[in-house]
């Protein structure tokens, strides 16, 4: 399926989502707010039917964060990305470990990298990073470690 | 703040006859520095929490300030049983951005360390497979066999496990005059040997017994988890990137998406074997038709992709690796997420093994074939 007929298929489905131009996979944005409801849409529609994430991630734009979702489907092999900008001094999004159960692990390591933090999530914590490891998220670009880090 | 002795209190508190062990961090049977903790009751699995980052070396936030052609070799030492294909995935992605095609022979070449470098990968996932089940020999046996494919590597790309030989373009330098005949010789070796595999080990019935109907995964929740590779193939569940998206030469090749429909143990186990065949089959179809020419297409000395972003999907020995590369303009990827198979295969190791004996557990988490420095990153 081209991205055109995927974007005209999910404008049906979701007539406000806005996308953006020139991208591999048709890309759309839409506010964390609407989240769990396109996310519920594109898993369950039967032509849209996304059933695996295989990519769960966040970008830090210093002025915002980014979370990128990339979906895809075993079924009719189409490929989207879904993103959402986030408030950087209080970033919060809806968990989608419900939808895709996959997304548990990914969103703690985001959680933990960014700060993220996933609203009804059922077990947000700390994955990779040490106990009692608190405040700075090491993947957002201001982070600095004076004792670890060597500057390139 | 969480800390472990916290699971202690609770289990005392709330489930009675409940205790914890914790294997790992330092454990045989982990292949690698994982600590798991176990709630058990009896023997019984109540719970398998995870707990990463004793290997973390933050290779995501590294790559941020090494330019395209550094990064990639950060990357052999993620999943280093796979360290060509991780090189490959990489070298695609910069490709990709740079919109260069490279010359059929770099194609031929990359295709065929990378089927070499999943026979490898497999024989030590069996060796370590049979171990973790109690029997040493087999062990040997893929070891034997491995150290050619490592001989072969060493003459060609210099280094035996981290190779580095990948890079956007092509690959680093040509193949060794040997190597064409080395592999055939290997190629007639092995076809003899892979069958000793399975009347050593495949056929065996206490091997069957610890294998059959243990850490069953349906196809719905190997989808629902993310599980790629021979997870979800021996689910039933088609996920062979070089089938689904091809790259490289794929398409055009000869070979079989390897599916079993048992989920269970045996099922992954099966894959494996199976996938072996198939990745012989590959590398007899291009050994003596490696075409000629150059062997890497003329890049810049230093690299800038373009404002955007790139993806790219390749089939490493375990699964799915993604390779995310967010560019602003610059000599340097501004974000690079690796979407490394070891982690999602592993999310479902509690689902696979709850309600199990802890006898068992050793024998599912075997066949999930994981490698602990690409779960970490």
């Amino acid at each position: 399926m081209t991205n055109e007929e995927l974007k005209s298929l999910i404008s049906g489905v979701l007539p406000s989502a806005t996308y953006e131009e020139g991208t591999e996979w048709l890309t759309l944005n839409m506010e964390p707010t609407e989240w769990p409801e396109v996310a519920k849409k594109l898993r369950s529609d039967e032509q849209l039917f996304f059933d695996y994430l295989f990519c769960l991630t966040c970008v830090d734009w210093k002025t915002h964060l980014t979370m990128v979702y990339h979906l895809s489907s075993t079924k009719h092999r189409q490929t989207i990305v879904v993103k959402s900008k986030l408030d950087r001094n209080k970033p919060e999004i809806e968990t989608v470990s419900n939808i895709w159960r996959t997304a548990e692990f990914h969103e703690r390591e985001v959680y933990e990298m960014f700060g993220v933090s996933f609203l009804n999530h059922p077990d947000l914590r700390l994955l990779i990073l040490p106990d009692g490891w608190e405040g700075k998220n090491p993947l957002r670009k201001d982070f600095e470690d004076p004792v670890n880090m060597i500057k390139l | 703040m969480y800390r472990q002795t916290d699971i202690i209190e609770d289990n005392r508190d709330t489930a009675q006859g409940n205790f914890v062990i914790n294997v790992g961090p330092q454990h045989p049977a982990t292949h690698g520095v994982l600590h798991l903790v176990i709630t058990l009751n009896g023997e019984t699995i109540q719970k398998i929490e995870p707990h990463l980052g004793y290997i973390h070396r933050s290779i995501e936030k590294m790559c941020e300030s090494l330019s395209y052609r550094q990064f990639i070799y950060v990357t052999s030492r993620m999943d280093y049983l796979s360290a060509h294909i991780n090189n490959h995935a990489c070298s695609l992605c910069v490709e990709k951005g740079l919109q260069v095609e490279i010359p059929p022979r770099a194609q031929v070449i990359r295709v065929l360390m990378d089927e070499l470098t999943r026979i490898a990968s497999h024989e030590l996932w069996w060796g370590a497979m049979a171990m973790d089940l109690g029997a040493f020999t087999p062990f040997f046996h893929a070891f034997r066999e491995r150290e050619t494919i490592n001989d072969i590597m060493e003459e060609t790309c210099g280094a035996r496990l981290t190779m580095n030989y990948m890079v956007p373009g092509g690959v680093m330098h040509d193949i060794h005059p040997n190597f064409q005949k080395r592999v055939k010789d290997f190629m007639q070796l092995y076809k003899k040997k892979i069958n000793e595999y399975d009347e050593l080990v495949t056929g065996n019935v206490i091997f069957q017994n610890r294998m059959k109907g243990v850490g069953v995964i349906s196809a719905e929740d190997a989808v629902s988890y993310g599980c790629t590779g021979p997870v979800a193939r021996g689910s039933g569940v088609s996920s062979d990137i070089r089938k689904i998206y091809p790259y490289e030469i794929y398409d055009k090749l000869e070979f079989d998406e390897v599916l079993e429909t048992g989920g269970d143990s045996f099922a992954r186990y099966m894959v494996r074997i199976r996938e072996m065949q198939q990745s012989i089959r590959i590398v007899e179809q291009l050994i003596d038709n490696i075409p000629e020419g150059d062997f890497m297409t003329k890049t810049k000395a230093v690299l800038k992709l373009p404002k955007g972003e790139f993806y790219s999907r390749v089939e490493t020995a375990r699964g799915e690796l993604g390779v995310y590369i967010v560019s602003e303009g610059a000599t340097t990827p501004y974000r690079i997420k690796f979407r490394s198979p070891g982690f999602s295969n592993l999310s479902i190791l509690d689902k696979m093994v709850r309600g199990g004996k802890i006898g068992d557990l050793i024998a599912a988490m075997g066949t999930l074939d994981l490698v602990i420095p690409d779960i970490d990153r």
